[in-house]
């Protein structure tokens, strides 16, 4: 048993917040509910972007306060683009990123230093290892995620493209901006 | 909201219907209107880029019809569904986003006769070749396979010879091809066979039958399990740029989200067979007892085929809810619940007999429709089939005395005295006139 508990320590010094895990639906929804900021990095100025879809509707259809991250971009959207993080004129709760999967740790730790809540990796983009690290540097990681179907999911928008929410409830509708 | 995976007569009643923000409608309110304002010029826009979510305008999309989507989604277990005007139309819509003039699909030759026409003669005037393969076996689909394949397509339970689809195999040989396995599970519904969990990637269904159950309404479903990998090379629609849409890409864009996207924001604004809100509504309060409904509906079949069986005025019962079909194996397998309500039998006497038997009825609708909650019966061979040749007639499995079912929701035993008597008359009727000519 003594072994275990060894590994258990171990894994416990390594990763003082415990080992990471995609979180659930209800748990995204909190992420969601508790932040009130959000900074895209690897924010485009094409339309048909990704990242450009993603803007538009959180600017339109959320409350959240948008920040767009790009050190090649001055204006997106009418928005002062910055160059990283730490210029933000504010601590961005969740940080959007649309970046390949080799670039987010160092977005991570980006993240760490300013006081970010959230590590969001976007639709597509994988990488367990940062979601870790994100863990071990005390914030919560999501990957594989569009936080625009995620914010839809949880505030109408989802169910009226026919969508599959997995929202059951006799609550009323919940809106958002 | 807690993290509670919600059954599926729960899922029956609220998928998709969470009340409105405003008024908190606990039915699904009917929005009757075929357009919706904007909010602004910019809301305006970024509706149209499909930058954001919301109604425009009710052909591609309708808060009331979208409550029903996301419920035939959640009973699926798929990521979203398009709604549309009928079964016909749900297929359609596939067939056109998947292919085009020169492309090919391999379907099981046991399908609904509207599906073999509009394969046969409407698509193949497109350009679109159909290879009807005559058996359930995967092999048989696996030779008809073509380097111009998009699709492979087949029904659950076959009607009216009962036949059951090996979807695992089915689905294991498109994807070995790199193309979808669509299936129109209409006969079973969810409730008794969900295909998605046995490797389908599109279900297509006729909700004017058992999903919505009163015979009352027309409607269609397209639900896509979205784990297709739509980028494999083989659907270039689906990642070249969309100029509609400011250059986009399905699959780019919206990824998993992509081929329902690109159903609805794109086939559905160009064919135009949306389902309408009225309908959806009348579909969604069917839906809302479809477990109950189907739990009863298979009891009731399940003892009138063996009624039948056992009775010597019937030559031949086909039900895979019986030892005697060759599929019940596999019903046993994939329709633990059941092997759906509707089957076909032959009464002894041949033609002139069942035609007589169909006339006697008293309780049992003849009628060209499935999945009422009354019990239904049909000659194909001088209805619903009547196009086909004699070779689809074959191929398709039904002999010219066959007369098909639809088990209701009925007292069983008022529809077996309705049948025992039929038979009777039908066969004293045949005596009669028999002996009339030997008497002559
Ligand atoms: C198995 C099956 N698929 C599709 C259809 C076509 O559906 P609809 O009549 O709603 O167009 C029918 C019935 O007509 C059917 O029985």
């Amino acid at each position: 048993m003594s072994t275990t508990e060894t590994t258990a320590d171990a894994a416990h010094a390594e990763h003082p917040h415990g080992i990471w895990e995609p979180p659930s639906p209800v748990r995204r929804l909190q992420l969601l509910h508790s932040a009130r900021s959000i900074a895209i990095v690897g924010a485009s100025n094409k339309p048909q972007r990704a990242s450009h879809f993603v803007a538009t509707y959180l600017l339109s259809s959320s409350s959240y306060r948008v920040h767009f991250i790009n050190p090649r971009l001055d204006e997106i959207l009418g928005q002062p683009v910055y160059p990283s993080l730490a210029e933000l004129p504010e601590v961005p709760d969740i940080v959007d990123i649309f970046r390949r999967p080799e670039d987010v740790p160092g977005i991570v730790e980006e993240a760490a230093e300013v006081g970010a809540q959230t590590i969001w990796m976007q639709l597509g983009i994988r990488n367990p290892e940062a979601a870790q690290l994100a863990r071990d540097r005390g914030m919560e990681a999501v990957q594989d995620r569009c936080v625009k179907i995620e914010h839809a999911r949880f505030h109408g928008g989802l169910n009226l493209a026919g969508f599959n929410t997995g929202v059951i409830s006799a609550k009323r509708q919940r809106l958002d901006g | 909201m807690s993290e509670r995976e919600f059954g599926f007569r729960t899922r029956a009643l609220h998928a998709g219907t969470v009340p409105d923000a405003v008024h908190g409608t606990r039915a699904v309110p009917i929005h009757q209107s075929t357009s919706f304002v904007f909010k602004d010029t910019d809301d305006a826009a970024n509706l149209f880029a499909l930058q954001k979510y919301g109604s425009i305008y009710s052909r591609i999309g309708n808060p009331t019809v979208n409550a029903l989507e996301e419920r035939l989604a959640s009973l699926e277990g798929g990521i979203g569904a398009v709604a549309t005007a009928s079964g016909m139309s749900a297929e359609f819509l596939v067939f056109a986003a998947l292919c085009g003039t020169g492309d090919h699909i391999v379907a099981s030759s046991k399908l609904y006769g509207g599906t073999v026409t509009q394969l046969d003669v409407t698509l193949r005037r497109f350009g679109i070749e159909t290879t009807f393969v005559d058996t359930t076996d995967p092999e048989a689909f696996r030779a008809a396979l073509q380097e111009n394949t998009k699709v492979v397509y087949t029904e659950t339970v076959a009607n009216p010879s009962s036949d059951v689809a090996d979807l695992r195999g089915l689905a294991d040989v498109a994807h070995e091809h790199g193309v979808p396995l669509v299936v129109d599970a209409t006969l079973t519904t969810p409730y008794l066979l969900r295909p998605i969990e046995h490797g389908a990637d599109i279900v297509v269904h006729s909700v004017t039958k058992f999903l919505g159950g009163h015979g009352t309404t027309l409607g269609g479903v397209v639900v896509e399990a979205g784990t297709f990998p739509w980028d494999n090379g083989k659907f270039p629609s689906m990642t070249e740029p969309v100029p509609s849409y400011g250059d986009l890409s399905w699959w780019g864009n919206f990824g998993e989200y992509g081929f329902l996207t690109k159903l609805r924001s794109e086939q559905l604004r160009d064919v135009g067979p949306s389902l309408s809100p009225q309908a959806a509504f009348q579909l969604m309060q069917g839906i809302e007892t479809l477990p109950q409904r189907m739990g009863e509906h298979v009891a009731n079949a399940q003892r009138i085929a063996e009624w039948l069986e056992s009775d010597e005025r019937i030559s031949y019962v086909n039900y895979a809810g019986l030892p005697s079909h060759p599929d019940h194996e596999r019903a046993r397998e994939v329709l633990p619940l059941g092997a759906g309500s509707v089957f076909s039998f032959g009464v002894t006497g041949g033609r002139e007999v069942g035609a007589r038997f169909i006339e006697a009825l008293q309780l049992a609708s003849h009628l060209a429709n499935v999945g009422d909650v009354r019990t239904l019966v049909l000659h194909p061979g001088s209805t619903t089939h009547q196009q086909l040749t004699e070779e689809q007639m074959a191929a398709a499995g039904i002999p010219d005395d066959l007369i098909r079912i639809s088990v209701g929701l009925e007292d069983v035993d008022d529809v077996l005295w309705d049948l025992d008597q039929a038979l009777d008359a039908a066969l004293a009727a045949t005596a009669a006139t028999e002996q009339t000519e030997e008497a002559r």
